[in-house]
């Protein structure tokens, strides 16, 4: 006959007892299990929304970017160089600039190795009156073509330059004036050979006159001059407009630098503005789980600690029945020799039993119900050996810290009184 | 007196009352020899059962001295005195404490758990046959008839061979062929050189015993008194 004999015989003898303690162990557990088993599952899922979130973000940055670099490859990005004085109110006014700077400009461009711009085209641009064809208003663009950088490769140059002595007409100019390519035309008092008609265009090309960047200087009175020049198809990031602009700043300080094709900056800033809704959109979702995290948190920490505090006054309390109602029993177990503190592991070992056991199934209960109405995760996911383990050996604890007194109680009980009484 | 098995040296022993000291056993000596079957009788409260209790080491006496096989038992610390009570003292009560929940061979082993037997199972079986209980080897006391529940806890109480094996009342829920039995069981154990002391208010046990004491308002009453047969001397109350 040993001590754990006879904890389980009676054990086996007051089920009910042991049940109950049993039950309110398990409770107690299985809400702490519980409460973390909701928590790791509501952990899982936010990873899941957060990480899904980010992934739809990411393909549809993906597709942006995709989508941006075809633009840039299509477009360019172009660039208007005009002398630092100008007035951009007055260039947008008058459609041409007012103010000049050198045309030796174009070629320290063209000489330095900058990379940000390609496709040089200075120009004079001038509104003018055309004498010969009634004073009517002529949009003159004096150009040399593309301007060919030193050092590089040469290409296929994207604008043919006008030849002098030929002009090339728009397509209200050559109609009004009922030329076609080949015929000669009187233009300011020159005589020019029409190199070409364009088509309807339905803008100010329809009014333009394109001839020499020579002529035009000698007509305008402005030798060596130029008061624009177009940098077509800049192979670099829309958003860095900056760069570009500190490079040009660098070689021709004089100067201002404007972008004049909004299109790619809208998109690389529609891009920009998309990537920081959704950053936000994904932010704010992680801070609304949060915030739904620590609300379960909150009544966890109310639930847990009350669960704990009652199964502990439970047991406590059963205890105190149970050495009440065994008081003879423990005093002729003294008459028989047994030892105080045999009598004390007698209470705490059938304490530790019913921690033990109620750790186990509280946390299999607990674990069931997180896993059943949690948010998900797998079940694998949702298993904390840790928290078993903690279950396991803290409900035999708690449940030997509540049954302390009365099993010392007992231990401490006469046996005289008691063996006396009858 | 090497032989002496119990020996009780003026023993007294008060209670603390609401208004005061209740002397319960004031100054009584006495020595068991193996052998020797001690009925002790007295009137209700005069401190039968604290005697019993002081010589099984179970109750401390305000004064005097216990001495179990030359032991002094309250000298010992607790747990000795514990150790010591398992292999050598016996008890047997009105009520037969014995653990509702056990089967009686679980009962009879029950001194197991206070001092272990390499050979308890069988001589807790042998004790059962013996006093007639092989049949009833896995029941609970409850389904036991009054008899047969002081039969196992007598051989409880035999278990360990004490040389010293004290009786509260034993017969006193019997009936008086149990009552006899019970009693015929602790002659032959006092024959067999055990020492046994019975306390008691059945004028029968006199006939079992070697020796009987008188005992009123705590004390043994003399010699002369002693020889007078015990009904005559019983309070008019009883
Ligand atoms: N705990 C106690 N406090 C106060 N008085 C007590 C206490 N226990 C016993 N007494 C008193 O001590 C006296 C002796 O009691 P004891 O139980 O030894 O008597 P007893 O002879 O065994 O009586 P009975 O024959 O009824 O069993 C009685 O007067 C009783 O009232
Ligand atoms: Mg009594």
């Amino acid at each position: 006959m040993t001590i754990w004999r006879l904890i389980l015989r009676e054990i086996s003898h007051r089920t009910i007892g042991f049940a109950l303690g049993l039950l309110s162990v398990s409770i107690a557990v299985a809400s702490l299990a519980g409460a973390m088993t909701l928590l790791r599952a509501h952990d899982i899922r936010t990873e899941e929304i957060v990480a899904a979130k980010e992934a739809e973000t990411k393909r549809e940055m993906d597709k942006m970017e995709d989508d941006y670099r075809k633009i840039m490859k299509n477009l360019g990005f172009n660039v208007l160089i005009l002398p630092k004085d100008q007035n951009l109110a007055d260039l947008y006014a008058d459609d041409f600039a007012s103010r000049y700077m050198p045309e030796a400009y174009v070629d320290r461009l063209a000489k330095s190795d900058i990379v940000t711009i390609q496709h040089l085209l200075p120009s004079l641009q001038q509104k003018a009156r055309w004498p010969e064809q009634g004073e009517r208003t002529v949009i003159v663009i004096g150009t040399r073509g593309e301007v060919p950088y030193a050092q590089r490769t040469p290409k296929s140059p994207i604008l043919d330059p006008v030849e002098p002595g030929t002009v090339v007409l728009g397509y209200e100019l050559h109609r009004g004036a009922n030329v076609k390519p080949g015929d000669t035309v009187a233009f300011m008092g020159r005589r020019l050979k029409v190199a070409k008609c364009h088509g309807e265009r339905g803008n100010k090309d329809d009014i333009t006159a394109w001839i020499s960047l020579r002529e035009a200087q000698e007509i305008f009175n402005r030798p060596g001059q130029i008061n624009g020049i177009l940098a077509l198809e800049c192979v670099c990031a829309a958003d860095s407009l900056d760069k570009i602009r500190a490079e040009i700043a660098g070689i021709l300080p004089d100067t201002q630098v404007i972008e004049f094709s909004s299109q790619v900056i809208a998109r690389a800033e529609a891009r920009r503005r998309a990537a920081e809704t959704a950053y936000a959109a994904i932010e704010s979702e992680k801070q609304q789980r949060a915030r739904l995290r620590a609300a379960r948190e909150r009544f966890a920490a109310m639930l847990v600690p009350v669960a704990l505090v009652g199964c502990m006054a439970w047991i406590g309390l059963s205890t105190f029945g149970n050495v009440r109602d065994r008081r003879a029993e423990i005093g002729v177990l003294r008459a028989l020799g047994v030892r105080s503190a045999q009598i004390l592991a007698v209470f705490l070992g059938k304490a530790a039993l019913i921690g033990v056991a109620g750790g186990v199934v509280g946390y299999a209960a607990g674990f069931a119900a997180g896993a059943t109405w949690g948010e998900g995760g797998p079940a694998s996911a949702l298993f904390q050996p840790p928290l078993l383990a903690a279950s396991v050996v803290l409900a035999p604890l708690l449940a030997l810290v509540a049954a302390w007194i009365p099993a010392l109680l007992a231990s401490q009980q006469d046996p005289a009184t008691v063996l006396r009484e009858e | 007196m090497s032989d002496t098995v119990l020996q009780l040296r003026d023993i007294e022993k008060h209670y603390a009352g609401p208004s005061g000291k209740v002397g319960a056993v004031a100054g009584v000596s006495l020595s068991l020899s193996p052998r020797d079957f001690v009925a002790v009788q007295g009137p209700s409260g005069c401190g039968k059962s604290t005697l019993l209790l002081a010589s099984g080491g179970l109750l401390a006496p305000d004064s005097g001295t216990v001495s179990v096989a030359g032991k002094d038992l309250y000298a010992m610390p607790t747990d000795e005195r514990a150790r010591f009570r398992a292999a050598r003292i016996g008890f047997v009560f009105q009520q037969f404490h014995l653990i509702p929940y056990l089967d009686v061979l679980d009962n009879v082993l029950a001194p197991t758990m206070a001092l272990p037997m390499a050979d308890g199972r069988r001589k807790a079986l042998g004790l059962i046959e013996r006093f007639g209980l092989g049949h009833r080897l896995h029941h609970v006391p409850a389904a036991l008839s009054t008899g047969e529940r002081q039969r196992a806890a007598l051989a409880r109480a035999l278990l360990h061979d004490p040389p010293l094996l004290l009786a509260d009342e034993p017969t006193g829920n019997l009936d008086e062929a149990n009552g006899d039995a019970v009693l015929a069981h602790l002659a032959e154990f006092a024959k067999a050189g055990g020492a046994v002391l019975l306390v008691t208010h059945d004028p029968k046990a006199a006939r079992h015993a070697t020796r009987t004491i008188l005992m009123m308002d705590g004390r043994s009453l003399p010699d002369e008194v002693r020889q007078t047969p015990p009904r005559e001397i019983r309070p008019s109350h009883m």
